[in-house]
């Protein structure tokens, strides 16, 4: 799609580090969302956070994207330090990302929607994209074929000219993976992409997922609850308990995390 | 009737390959095959096509493909798919079509039966599934594929990239320029071109092996019969394994020069079809059924002004549209009020439909309602009839435009002779016929005589302007008592064609007269009540009720006026039925899982029911076990009103018309 060389091989599609979190604490009023919080996310891996609900995953996403702002902490991405981090620097850096309750047009089409995705690498003026004529017309067509690429890897072109709202759930989700993809992103946070689907969406979605990361060498940062999708998909996994960091590791590390068992299960030990 | 169309000597071009190279050199800059890529339909001309054939046959000549090896092509319609079959005939390889949704398994027998060495896969989904089944596979030797999306990353030595092939095929060109022609020339009409595996309702799929003579010829004559031209378009969307695909999107295509399109994805085929207002079109009745269901739907929530108006203009087509589409004399007032309709309605619809430019419009394999075929001929689309099979490169016969009758399927085309024999089973000969069912003599013998007549298997006759109809499956068609012929499916089609009518099951053979279950359609007959403000409860409920019965019964008695109107099967009108309290299903193996229904099983699991219609009874009561959507089974018991209905006595119908 963006001409990216396919990468294969464990080893060599995961990079050095290309993001890292620094002691983040998060509070809003009096509740504290993220205590000091650290990891780091390589080039090309797939890293998924996990927790149960309230434990500060989609904060901490939010944080990593400056949609909020930590009053602690900072956040390293390509070689510079953000703190904290602003949401346009991190939109225009190449972190895209969706959304746990959908967040599109939903009066508008597929295509229209994926297409704002481009947004920020338009450059033509108002007037010429209204009047269609020099840049505007180059880079329409410029954008539309990217977008297109976007369409034919989702496998959605029956829906090109569906009005979104008009989706199912499942397919909605996709195009919201669609319009991040469409920003051709280097890091990529999905917020819980597979919440309300059925199996055969979830296996869709996972594929894409995957499919994602190796054809274009996406990073991937991924919440989600399903633990079948996310041992099967992550290469690393970090495990947020009430704000805290339980656990970070490979997912056979963190399956047999102690800690982990326990705040899943809800059981306290002495 | 040709006119306009002009068609190649296939004396001389006697083969695909060499009409590609007369297709190349004649028409060289036309249309051949557009597919829709990125949003944006791309076209290639006759001389691309020759030229993307000729590297992509050197480049599998690299890899080993020769003369009389079978390659396996896998996939939806997509134009290297289509070359590839193309690129086969080229090398003298035998492309052996398989259909793209089987599973692995299913793959297996005719994969293994054709003895394939080499295999074009579409995707990662067709190449995973010939991974898995690769080590059963002894003689498959490559596999290429054409999207490499998801492939790129095997590591295996006989997956190869198409793009690599051709590439391998410009290095021999380069080396060997004559080389593509002297293969070409190399072939012979009588060479085998094609082998695809019929679907086998028992017992192994049969490989059908059609030489260049066989499907030439009767595409050949197919298009003169109907004029088709180079400016003919077609949406290719049936499945490629299927024979009528590839007699309309590649042999006629080859023969006419006509354009090929190949949708954007199986899901996107409606959309497709109005943006490309095909010429050409042909659709299985399911299809015809279904667009008219969702139109029906559509008027009805539609503002009142737009319903009537619909209304109205569809009256005027049921009275006149057929008679202007085969150009018979109409009164000059219906005539306005028709082109009115045209401008209102019927325009616009066909628009929507992507039919507007159709100038010839099949449809085949199953019988089609009266109603659904005179729906779309009234709207001023040519909608016509064939019969045909594999086994008979599809054409036997087709309506002929002006003599369409909903019943028939027309009359026999140029050099094909057929006959009926005295079990009333049809039997064909002619160029189209298939040279014998590979590596399967005894299936060859059993269809086919010494002189070359070939067994279709359906039960027909020829009617009094020398029409087709076909009435049967041969091996269904009984006899009454008292000597007259039974077709079931003929009466149960019948009964069918009403839409409160869902499945029907007639019985007759060795019995004094004919007797029916049905099966009433849940929806229609539900909507039904609904607007009756008529209460139930359950299907069963529904089934049981009086006036259920008065319209099953209503419908029935219409069945027999018609069947006394013709005499053949006036003797085998309906004299008794019951309505079923619950569906026939297939998991309860009452139908097979393409919807047919099973008699035999029937017959025996009803048995109870069959000899209350042999009686003078008025119930019947009948225990049988349903399987759940879950799995478990239960027993269902119910007690069954059975119904006479009035028979015409054939003498008085014929006295009567």
């Amino acid at each position: 799609m963006s001409g990216v060389a396919p990468v294969s091989g464990q080893a060599e599609r995961i990079g050095g580090e290309l993001l890292r979190v620094d002691n983040v604490s998060l509070s809003f009023g009096g509740v504290k969302a993220l205590s000091e919080i650290s990891f780091d996310i390589k080039k090309g891996e797939i890293r998924s956070i996990i927790g149960p609900n309230g434990a500060g995953k989609s904060s901490m996403l939010n944080v990593v994207n400056g949609f909020y702002q930590a009053q602690e902490g900072s956040i390293h991405y390509k070689g510079v330090t953000y703190a904290p981090m602003r949401p346009y620097i991190a939109a225009s850096n190449g972190i895209a990302r969706t959304f746990q309750n959908i967040a599109l047009f939903r009066g508008m089409s597929t295509l229209d929607n994926i297409m704002t995705g481009r947004v920020l690498k338009m450059k033509a003026s108002l007037l010429e994209q209204a009047l269609y004529m020099f840049r505007g017309k180059s880079e329409e067509l410029e954008h539309r074929e990217h977008v297109e690429k976007v369409i034919d890897f989702l496998e959605i072109q029956a829906i090109r000219r569906t009005p979104v709202g008009r989706l199912p759930y499942g397919l909605q989700k996709r195009v919201e993976l669609g319009r991040a993809l469409a920003a051709e992103p280097d890091l990529l946070l999905l917020d819980e992409p597979m919440a309300g689907m059925n199996v055969e969406e979830k296996e869709d979605m996972s594929r894409f997922i995957i499919d994602v990361n190796e054809q274009f060498g996406t990073t991937i940062a991924l919440i989600e609850h399903d633990m079948s999708v996310v041992m099967d998909l992550s290469d690393r996994v970090v495990v947020l308990d009430y704000g805290k960091k339980l656990a970070d590791g490979t997912p056979d590390e963190v399956r047999g995390n102690q800690d982990v068992i326990d705040a899943y299960l809800g059981v306290t030990h002495d | 009737m040709a006119e306009g169309a002009s068609y190649p000597d296939i004396a001389v071009h006697d083969t695909f390959p060499k009409l590609l190279r007369h297709n190349a050199s004649v028409r060289a800059d036309r249309a051949a095959m557009r597919e829709k890529n990125l949003g944006i339909w791309r076209t290639s001309s006759w001389a691309e096509v020759k030229r993307e054939v000729d590297r992509y046959a050197a480049g599998m000549a690299e890899l080993g493909l020769k003369r009389g090896d079978r390659v396996a092509i896998i996939g939806d319609n997509r134009p290297r798919l289509y070359w590839s079959i193309a690129m086969a005939q080229t090398l003298g390889a035998v492309p052996v079509p398989i259909y793209q949704d089987s599973v692995a398994e299913e793959m297996h027998f005719p994969l293994s039966h054709a003895e394939v060495r080499f295999a074009i896969a579409e995707d990662q989904e067709q190449v995973d599934k010939l991974m898995a089944l690769k080590e059963r596979l002894p003689t498959l030797e490559h596999v290429i594929f054409d999207e490499p999306r998801g492939v790129r990353d095997y590591t295996l030595d006989y997956l190869h990239d198409y793009e690599d092939v051709v590439a391998m095929g410009d290095a021999r060109l380069a080396a060997e320029p004559g080389f593509v022609d002297a293969q070409i020339d190399a072939g012979e009409g009588a060479d085998t071109c094609l082998i695809p595996y019929t679907s086998g309702t028992t017992g192994n799929p049969k490989g059908v092996l059609l030489t260049h003579d066989n499907l030439l010829t009767a595409a050949y004559h197919g298009a003169k019969f109907e004029g088709l031209r180079e400016s003919d378009e077609i949406l290719a969307y049936l499945p490629l394994a299927w024979i009528g695909d590839n007699v309309f999107s590649y042999a006629q295509s080859f023969i006419c020069g006509f354009c090929v399109a190949c949708p954007e994805s199986s899901e996107t085929v409606l959309t497709d079809l109005r943006e490309l207002g095909p010429t050409y079109f042909f659709a299985p009745p399911r299809i015809f059924e279904n667009i008219l269901t969702q139109v029906s739907i559509r008027i009805e929530d539609a503002s009142k002004i737009k319903r009537d108006m619909f209304h109205y203009f569809m009256a005027v087509a049921r009275r006149v549209g057929v008679d202007i589409l085969e150009g018979k004399p109409v009164s000059m007032s219906d005539r306005l009020l028709y082109r009115l309709g045209e401008i209102l309605v019927y325009g616009p619809l066909k628009n929507v439909l992507g039919l507007s430019r159709v100038r010839i419009g099949y449809t085949a394999g199953e019988a089609i309602g009266p109603d659904i075929f005179i729906f779309y001929r009234s709207i001023g689309i040519n909608l016509k009839q064939l019969y045909g099979s594999t086994e008979t490169s599809v054409f036997v016969t087709i309506q002929p435009d002006g003599e369409i009758k909903p019943d028939t399927v027309g009359t026999p085309l140029d050099g094909v002779d057929i006959k009926i024999d005295q079990t009333g089973e049809l039997l064909i000969k002619g160029p189209g016929i298939f040279k014998e069912y590979f590596k399967n003599p005894e299936a060859t013998e059993e269809a086919k005589d010494a002189d070359g007549w070939y067994r279709t298997g359906d039960a027909g006759f020829l009617d009094e302007d020398g029409h087709l109809k076909i009435i049967d499956r041969a091996k269904d068609v009984g006899k009454l008592n008292d000597g007259s012929l039974f077709a079931p499916k003929y009466i149960e089609n019948k009964l069918k064609f009403f839409p409160e009518i869902r499945e029907a099951v007639a019985f007759g053979n060795g019995k004094d007269y004919v007797a029916a279950f049905i099966n009433i359609d849940h929806e229609a007959v539900g909507n039904w009540a609904e607007r009756q403000g008529v209460p139930y409860a359950s299907y069963q409920e529904l089934a049981a009720l009086p006036q259920v019965y008065d319209i099953v019964l209503a419908h029935v008695e219409q069945v027999n006026r018609d069947l006394a109107a013709e005499a053949r099967v006036a003797g085998s009108q309906i004299h008794r039925f019951l309505i079923l309290h619950k569906m026939l299903d297939a998991d309860d193996g009452e139908m097979t899982r393409t919807s047919k229904v099973r008699r035999r099983f029937i017959a025996e699991k009803y048995l109870p029911l069959i000899d209350g219609l042999y009686s003078d009874a008025g119930n019947a009561v009948i225990e049988a076990e349903i399987t759940f959507e879950d799995g478990r089974k239960g027993v269902v018991k119910a007690d069954l009103r059975i119904v006479d209905a009035a028979v015409v006595l054939a003498a008085t119908a014929q006295a009567a018309e």
